[in-house]
C-alpha cells in the first residue's frame, strides 16, 4: 500500500498503480479505451492470478486426492492451501468448515438441498425483497418440494431492510432460516449482518449471508457477524468463474446429508450402501475445480497484499463522487438512498431506456450492465422495468467515473 | 460522443414521437411479445378484412428506443397489406438484423441494419414482429 500522504490524501488514487496488474485494462473496444464499471457481474483478473493459474498448467498439474505421485500431492497441497486462505479471509474458526463450491449460485442451491432436508414442513425461510435469484429460486424450488412457507421480508424506498417486518415475520417461532444478501447487488444497500443474525437467533433460525458482492469490498468476519452459513463466488474477487465458497457452522455441515453423491465425497462404497466422507469433503463430490481454486487462492493473496482497509477507502470515496457526478446528469436518477452502501449504483435516465444508455456507452467504450440484474422481484418493488447498474472494483478511476457522467450527459441530450 | 450508426435521428424521433402508438378499437386481432431478459413488451392490435389484408395496426411498446421504433415502423408498414406479405417481409427483417445485408429490401425498417453489430439488441428490433406474428397467426384460427 501506498503509504505516501498524496496517497493517503486520496484514497481513490491511491490504488492506481494496481491498474498496471490488470493487462485487460489496456484494450481498447470501439476504438476506445475500455472503462470497465460492471465489476459486480464479474471482476478483471490480475496478472498474479492468470499466472498462478496457468504456472499451474504448465509445471505441476495432476488430480488431486487420490494421486500416490508427486504432482498430485504438490496439486492437492496447493489446493488444499487455498481452504486455508479462504478461513483466513473470512475468518472461519476451522478451514473444514470451507465447501469450495462452482459458484455463489451451487452454494445456496447446497445449503437449500442439504440443510434443506432438515426443514420440517411449516417450517419456514426467509428472503428478503432485494435477492438475487439466487438466493431466492432455490428456496422456491424447496417450498415447492418440501411444504415449507417462504416469507418475503420487505425493504424501504431506500433500499434498506425493514427490519421491523422481519421482526414480526420471525415472531411465530416458525422460521428454520433466514437467507439474505449481506451486499446487494442492485442497490449496493449493505445489510446490518448482526443485528439480522440476533434477530434469527432469538428467534431460533439459523442465518446464511449471500455474500457475493459484499467480500470483494470490505473485511468479513463470519464470527463477528454471527453467522451459520455464508456463501461468495471467486470471479467477483478478481479470481476466475467455476469456484465459489460455502462456508458453514461445523455442527450445521455435519448434521446436513450430502448434496451431489461421487467420488471424493465417500467413506466406503459397496452395493448394498456407501458411507459419507467428513465434512468439507462430504460436499464435494468429482474432481473439483483445480486450476480454478489454486486462482482464487492467487487472488485471495493479492487483495491482502493491497489490504481491506485500502479496498474500501478507495470505493467509498469513489461511490461518493460518482453518485455527486451522476446527481448532476440531468434527468438521472439513481435507485435507493441506503445509509450504508457499496460500489454498486443502479440508476435510470428519464426518456432514455436502459439498454439504450448501455448500447451507446459500449460505443464509447464503457461496459455498464443494464436489465433486471437477476433481481426481478426487486424491480417490481421499485417500479421500474430494468435499470442501468455502473460498479466499481478496485482499478477503478475518478477519472472513468467522470467519463460516465459525461457520456450519459451527451447521450441523454440525443433523446431530449 | 461516439453516436453509433444504430441510433440514427430517425430512430431516436421515431421512438420518441411514434406515429403508430396506442390500442386499436374495434381491433379484430392482437398479439403480444415480452423479452423476459429485460420486461420489454409489445402489444400489437390489428384490423384485418375478410380478404387477409391489414387496414390498421396500433402498438403499445414498453421498451427500449430500438424496440420503439421497430414497432412503429412495422405498422406503418404493415397497414394495406396481406398477412402473407408480413410473414414474407419479417422473414427480410430477421435476415437483415443477423447478416445485415439487404437493407433495401425492408423499407424504412432498413435504419436497423446496424444491429447485427449488436447481437444482444436483434431481440429489441424483432420483439414487435412477435407480437405482430402472433395477431396474424390468431387470424388463421378464425
Amino acid at each position: 500500500m501506498d503509504l505516501s500522504p498524496a496517497a493517503l490524501a486520496d484514497p481513490i488514487d491511491a490504488l492506481r498503480h494496481l491498474r498496471a496488474d490488470f493487462p485487460i485494462l489496456n484494450e481498447a473496444v470501439h476504438g476506445k479505451p475500455l472503462v470497465f464499471l460492471d465489476s459486480a457481474a464479474s471482476a478483471q483478473k490480475p496478472i498474479q492470478v492468470i499466472d498462478a493459474m496457468s504456472r499451474t498448467m504448465r509445471t505441476q498439474y495432476a488430480n488431486v486426492h487420490r494421486g500416490l505421485h508427486w504432482m498430485s500431492e504438490r496439486t492437492t497441497d496447493a489446493c488444499e492451501a487455498v481452504r486455508d486462505q479462504v478461513a483466513g479471509l473470512i475468518g472461519a474458526p476451522s478451514r473444514e468448515e470451507i465447501v469450495f463450491t462452482r459458484n455463489s449460485t451451487e452454494a445456496i442451491n447446497l445449503v437449500a438441498h442439504s440443510f434443506g432436508s432438515l426443514i420440517r414442513p411449516g417450517q419456514a425461510v426467509v428472503i428478503s425483497e432485494m435477492e438475487h435469484h439466487a438466493n431466492l429460486v432455490p428456496w422456491q424450488m424447496l417450498r415447492d418440494r418440501a411444504g415449507i412457507e417462504l416469507r418475503v421480508a420487505p425493504i424501504t424506498d431506500a433500499g434498506e431492510l425493514e427490519l421491523e417486518a422481519l421482526e414480526r415475520l420471525l415472531s411465530d417461532g416458525k422460521v428454520a432460516l433466514v437467507a439474505v444478501t449481506h451486499m446487494s447487488n442492485v442497490l449496493g444497500t449493505v445489510t446490518p449482518a448482526r443485528r439480522i443474525a440476533d434477530m434469527a437467533h432469538a428467534a431460533g433460525a439459523r442465518v446464511l449471508f449471500d455474500g457475493s458482492q459484499m467480500v470483494v469490498h470490505r473485511r468479513v468476519d463470519v464470527r463477528e457477524i454471527g453467522a451459520d452459513f455464508y456463501v461468495f463466488t471467486g470471479h467477483k474477487l478478481y479470481g476466475p468463474t467455476g469456484i465459489g465458497v460455502l462456508w458453514g457452522r461445523r455442527e450445521l455441515l455435519e448434521a446436513m446429508p450430502p448434496f451431489l453423491g461421487g467420488g471424493d465425497m465417500i467413506s466406503t462404497v459397496r452395493f448394498e450402501g456407501s458411507t459419507w466422507a467428513n465434512v468439507p469433503h462430504k460436499f464435494e463430490a468429482g474432481t473439483p475445480a483445480i486450476i480454478e481454486t489454486i486462482g482464487l487462492g492467487a487472488a485471495i493473496s493479492y487483495i491482502e497484499s493491497i489490504g481491506f482497509d485500502a479496498i474500501a477507502a478507495h470505493e467509498a470515496a469513489l461511490t461518493d463522487h460518482a453518485l455527486r457526478r451522476l446527481a448532476e446528469v440531468p434527468g438521472l436518477r439513481v435507485i435507493g438512498a441506503p445509509a450504508d452502501r457499496g460500489g454498486v449504483i443502479s440508476f435510470t435516465m428519464d426518456d432514455v431506456h436502459p439498454h439504450d444508455i448501455a448500447t451507446l456507452l459500449d460505443r464509447n467504450g464503457i461496459a455498464i450492465r443494464a436489465g433486471h440484474h437477476c433481481a426481478e422481484p426487486l424491480m417490481r418493488r421499485l417500479g421500474v422495468s430494468a435499470t442501468a447498474r455502473a460498479s466499481f472494483g478496485l482499478y477503478t478511476t475518478r477519472e472513468e467515473v467522470d467519463t460516465l457522467a459525461a457520456t450519459l450527459e451527451q447521450i441523454r441530450s440525443l433523446f431530449v | 460522443m461516439e453516436q453509433d450508426t444504430l441510433y440514427q435521428r430517425q430512430v431516436i424521433d421515431r421512438a420518441r414521437a411514434p406515429a403508430h402508438a396506442g390500442s386499436l378499437d374495434g381491433a379484430t386481432h392482437t398479439g403480444e411479445g415480452t423479452n423476459p431478459m429485460c420486461g420489454d413488451r409489445v402489444r400489437v392490435g390489428l384490423s384485418l378484412t375478410k380478404g387477409g389484408t391489414v387496414t390498421a395496426v396500433r402498438h403499445e411498446t414498453r421498451g427500449c428506443a430500438i424496440c420503439i421504433a421497430s414497432a412503429d415502423m412495422m405498422a406503418g408498414l404493415a397497414e394495406g397489406r396481406s398477412a402473407l406479405e408480413l410473414g414474407a417481409l419479417s422473414r427480410q427483417f430477421g435476415e437483415m438484423l443477423r447478416t445485415g445485408e439487404g437493407a433495401e429490401q425492408v423499407g424504412e425498417l432498413g435504419v436497423f441494419a446496424p444491429l447485427h453489430q449488436h447481437r444482444s439488441r436483434i431481440r429489441c428490433a424483432t420483439l414487435p414482429w412477435t407480437a405482430l406474428v402472433e395477431a396474424l397467426d390468431g387470424s388463421k384460427d378464425r
